[in-house]
């Protein structure tokens, strides 16, 4: 039959069922695809709040959004151009945000009786067959039946075999946008060989699906998006959470110091404990504790045995660990606090993104207790990130607050990976012995950026005691001297100032050095202000982004470049916490654009509001 | 390291002396204390270095400020937690953890069982005076009950903490008793503590002369000591009084005190075994108040004994496996299995 090929530049799928429906897997694979082709891309899954809520109901729909293209992109879209809906509740949950004319693929099975009404229809109305999706193209299939029907001879239980539905569905759409499937056979492969009838159940399954697109009539076109336009090199696709573990890794490589995470499973953090006890090969040493306090402790126990230290919490999780943490800064060690945050405040929204915690890490201890934080703006850039976080830890003695969130977290995205020669060097300075001059070791001695000696049991001749209490400057021993006390309060600030002397100037992402309006971001907020500020740009408006990496110390050129804007904007997930620092730091009047729904900031919604300033201004 | 101590000369007591000032309430029973952890550390050969004294919060707490070896004075509860990372960072080191009966059982009480069963290869000493002293006197989870204090003026209404019962509970592979007014048998519950491979919870009996003076005078002092406490000695029976003419013995489960000069023979007596488990359990359990009429004698010394693989060996073993298992390569591990190229 003839068929005709449409090229597409930019596509957003989105797929949606329920929670037992593999919607996750089926994204994966198809991003997976993707990225092997060569195309830009974006992800963002979207999990139920419940591990699993009552079956076909509103809040059991888990949802994985892909957008991928020939261009250069930073967001996983605004909305979506195909939806995939295995239910009736996903079609509910997902409708609002689907392009008008966008194509429905609804699995007519999850719109029976039973299912609309647990999706909350009324009685006798059907969205498939009341014209409420006039507008849009609406592709039925049966699903359910045609999967059970393609595995008729297998032998196993029809709810198992139903399981496979997910791959009918991803099979039908590797015949849409024609594409081949071996990525997807090997890993249904490695992951069912050892219960050969799942295989096969999942490889028929697949392969139905794709034979259903090529065999029917009903489907003409074929859609096929072309490699990206974007830097020249080597690919492969990247998850923030894995980028992480892998930047800590490769930190651990490179200064030649052992790695080891003290941790408490939490939502969106796991995957980094998941990942890292992977790669014991490495020689890292991970450590599920007993609690967030535990987890921290040790962390902070093997820094001092000269091990890199990482703790991985969200949220909660650092609120927990604060005491602990402000023993570490006391004794000023290296450690790597990595809050992966998630909706807050208390248990929140564990499973939503939010940039909830800027200010607990900066303020959420007992006392004086400044510590630097790093924070990551793309999965890929957990990577490079947390590198450059652990690089500070060890170089300057103290903890780094690590922020990344949900968003960046589960979101995946091609990764231009480096090869470890490229790495910069973590310059690691173990004291071994007493100087010529020293007849006693002063752990507290300093050197020219305020950083002490890092000294580690073992040591002959430097046994020294610390600890929480206050000391005395040079000697450690404690001390509860008034003068002393505020001396060494300023040398602890003073000794994170410093850091921005060890770190590089902020640079523009994009725009003029001086305009209307600068967008001044941090962390996942990244991909929607490029986007934005782009299209701007383009419409000729003199508007600019900067996007933050160090949050504390600022970078040393900062508070001049948000000096050339007539107004600088300030978009967060939260209720304003950036925006509230940098009033502090640089006595400006900052503008705030806040969104506290758990999702990142569309595109539409950002060039608004900041049309609204350039309007003033033109 | 090693080869920085070898022909020097023996260190002694003196040398794990710090040139700080030793600041607990005069007469309290830390002194004792320290004075034969600083007696009994030159004779175990350890290169001082190699040394890690980790403790909480609270008076006992202070204790690594006074040891010239590397220490952490850290947060409440939190030593035994920071001591497990630090074993399982350099498990060469020898890390002794010094807590109270606050710091362990209450706000670090989730650490402590967690620290067991694990089985680190530490050593804790768990200052025990049934009282907070820093906070100056408050009850604490290991007071009696009805203990009338600054936070409980009408008596106390918590059930103590049975700490030896815990820490077997949570599968401690090494559980004793001692007290700072017998230096000779804390001195040797130290040495014992130190050579059990694995984690050794010594329960200390420490007197808090201002907030909790004579706790334990029951089991220290000459007049009542020996018809109250019983010093246990593997493969030796359970006899104690002043004349050792009483003893245990064991009608089933339950444990009964016989009299020796009237009809009972040494031969029916308990026999101590350190490795039998069902039996520590109920050593354990011999803990009545002394005030009772018709009372147990209280046990010390090491009730339980059991080798058991450290965390931090097991730890070890499986990561030389994975490194057999699969080289490290970080550039195949950055590239991963699927890669494409733009041109």
């Amino acid at each position: 039959m003839d068929r005709k090929q449409e090229v597409l530049n930019d596509v957003v799928i989105k797929f949606a069922g329920d929670s037992g429906d593999g919607m996750q897997l089926t994204g994966t694979q198809f991003t997976n695809n993707t990225a092997l082709l060569g195309a830009d891309l974006s992800t963002f899954p979207d999990f139920p709040a419940e591990i699993r809520a009552p079956q076909g109901t509103l809040p059991g729909v888990s949802g994985y959004q892909l957008r991928f293209s020939s261009e250069s992109i930073h967001t996983p879209g605004d909305q979506w151009d195909v939806l995939v809906a295995m239910n009736a509740a996903a079609l509910k949950t997902n409708l609002k945000n689907l392009k008008r004319g966008g194509k429905i693929i609804a699995n007519t099975d999850g719109f029976d009786v039973k299912n609309l009404r647990l999706a909350n229809y009324p009685d006798g109305v059907n969205p498939l067959q009341d014209n409420s999706l006039e507008g849009y193209e609406l592709i039925e299939m049966d699903i359910t039946k045609m999967t059970r029907e393609a595995l008729k001879d297998i032998q196993m239980g029809t709810k198992e075999k139903d399981r496979a539905k997910n791959m009918f569905v991803l099979g039908f759409l590797y015949w849409m946008y024609d594409r081949e499937m071996e990525n997807t056979e090997k890993f249904l492969e490695e992951k069912f060989g050892k219960k050969p009838e799942i295989l096969e159940s999942n490889l028929k399954a697949l392969h139905a699906g794709y034979n259903y697109g090529d065999t029917t009539e009903t489907f003409t076109t074929q859609y096929k998006v072309e490699k990206a336009k974007i830097e020249a090199g080597s690919y492969r696709s990247i998850m923030g959470n894995q980028a992480l573990a892998y930047g800590l890794i490769a930190a651990s490589v490179k200064s030649g110091l052992t790695l080891f995470l003290g941790t408490y499973p939490i939502t969106p953090a796991s995957d980094i404990l998941h990942e890292l006890s992977k790669h014991k090969n490495f020689g890292i040493k991970t450590f599920q504790a007993e609690d967030e306090i535990a987890g921290i402790s040790a962390a902070i126990g093997a820094s001092y045995g000269g091990h890199i230290g990482v703790t991985s919490t969200s949220g909660p999780g650092l609120a927990l660990k604060g005491e602990a943490l402000g023993l570490a800064m006391m004794l000023e060690i290296p450690l790597i606090v990595i809050d992966v945050q998630r909706g807050g405040p208390s248990t929140g929204l564990p499973t939503k993104t939010e940039q909830s915690d800027l200010l607990q890490a900066y303020y959420g201890r007992n006392g004086e207790s400044p510590l630097p934080v790093v924070s990551a703006s793309t999965p890929s850039d957990c990577f490079e990130a947390v590198y450059e976080a652990v690089r500070i830890a060890v170089e300057h003695m103290t903890p780094v607050i690590f922020l990344s969130d949900g968003y960046i977290a589960n979101g995946a995205e091609p990764w231009k990976y480096p090869n470890t020669e490229s790495l910069p060097p973590i310059h690691v300075k173990f004291k071994t012995e007493l100087g010529h001059n020293e007849a006693k070791f002063q752990p507290y001695q300093r050197d020219e950026n305020l950083v002490r000696p890092w000294a580690v049991p073992g040591t002959p001749g430097l046994e020294h005691r610390i600890g929480g209490l206050e000391k005395e400057n040079i000697t450690g021993n404690v001390s509860y001297d008034p003068e002393n006390h505020q001396l060494m309060v300023k040398i602890r600030q003073e000794k994170v100032d410093k850091i921005a002397l060890n770190i590089p100037e902020q640079t523009l992402d994009n725009g003029p050095e001086e305009g209307d309006v600068l967008v001044l971001g941090w962390g996942s907020t990244y991909g929607v202000i490029k986007t934005a500020v782009e299209e701007l740009l383009e419409e000729g408006h003199k508007v600019a982004h900067a996007h933050l990496r160090y949050v504390r110390p600022f970078p040393r050129n900062l508070g001049e470049m948000l000096k050339r804007y007539k107004t600088v904007l300030i978009p967060e997930i939260n209720n304003g916490q950036l925006v509230k620092i940098i009033r502090d730091q640089y006595l400006i009047d900052a503008k705030a654009y806040n969104k506290i729904m758990g999702v990142p900031i569309t595109k539409a919604e950002l060039e608004e509001e900041i049309k609204k300033f350039l309007s003033v201004h033109a | 390291m090693e080869t920085a101590t070898l022909n020097k000369a023996p260190l002694t007591a003196k040398d794990f002396a710090t040139d700080q000032e030793v600041r607990w309430c005069p007469g309290c029973g830390d002194y004792s204390i320290l004075a034969q952890v600083q007696k009994v550390m030159p004779t175990l050969g350890i290169p001082k270095e190699n040394i890690a004294i980790i403790s909480g919060i609270g008076c006992s707490s202070r204790f690594p400020y006074y040891m010239n070896v590397y220490g952490m004075h850290s947060i409440h509860g939190r030593a035994t937690a920071i001591a497990s990372g630090l074993k399982a960072a350099r498990p060469d080191l020898s890390v002794w953890i010094v807590t109270g009966d606050g710091d362990s059982l209450s706000i670090g009480g989730n650490h402590t069982i967690h620290l067991l069963r694990r089985n680190f290869d530490v050593n804790v000493l768990l200052f025990n005076n049934q009282i907070y002293g820093l906070t100056k006197g408050q009850y604490s989870p290991t007071s009696e009950e009805n203990k009338v204090t600054k936070s409980t003026p009408f008596g106390s209404i918590d059930h103590p903490f049975n700490p030896m019962a815990l820490a077997l509970g949570a599968d401690a592979t090494f559980i004793a008793r001692s007290m700072d007014r017998d230096p000779k048998h804390l001195q040797a519950m130290l040495t014992r503590s130190y050579e059990h491979k694995g984690a050794s919870f010594l329960e200390i009996y420490q007197n808090c002369n201002i907030f909790n003076d004579g706790a334990f005078e029951t089991f220290t002092e000459k007049t009542s000591k020996a018809d109250n406490a019983i010093f246990l000695e593997d493969g030796k029976p359970l006899i104690f009084g002043s004349n050792s003419d009483k003893g245990i013995k064991l009608d089933g489960f339950k444990p009964v005190v016989v009299d020796l000069n009237n009809g009972a023979s040494a031969d029916d007596l308990w026999v101590h075994d350190e490795t039998d488990l069902y039996k520590a359990q109920i050593l354990t359990r011999m803990f009545d108040d002394p005030k009772i009429e018709g009372h147990l004698p209280r046990p010390f010394g090491v009730f339980y004994q059991v080798s058991r693989p450290a965390y931090e060996e097991v730890l070890k073993k499986q990561i030389d496996w994975a490194k057999e298992k699969k080289p490290a390569d970080l550039d195949k591990l950055l590239r991963g299995n699927e890669v494409w190229d733009i041109v």
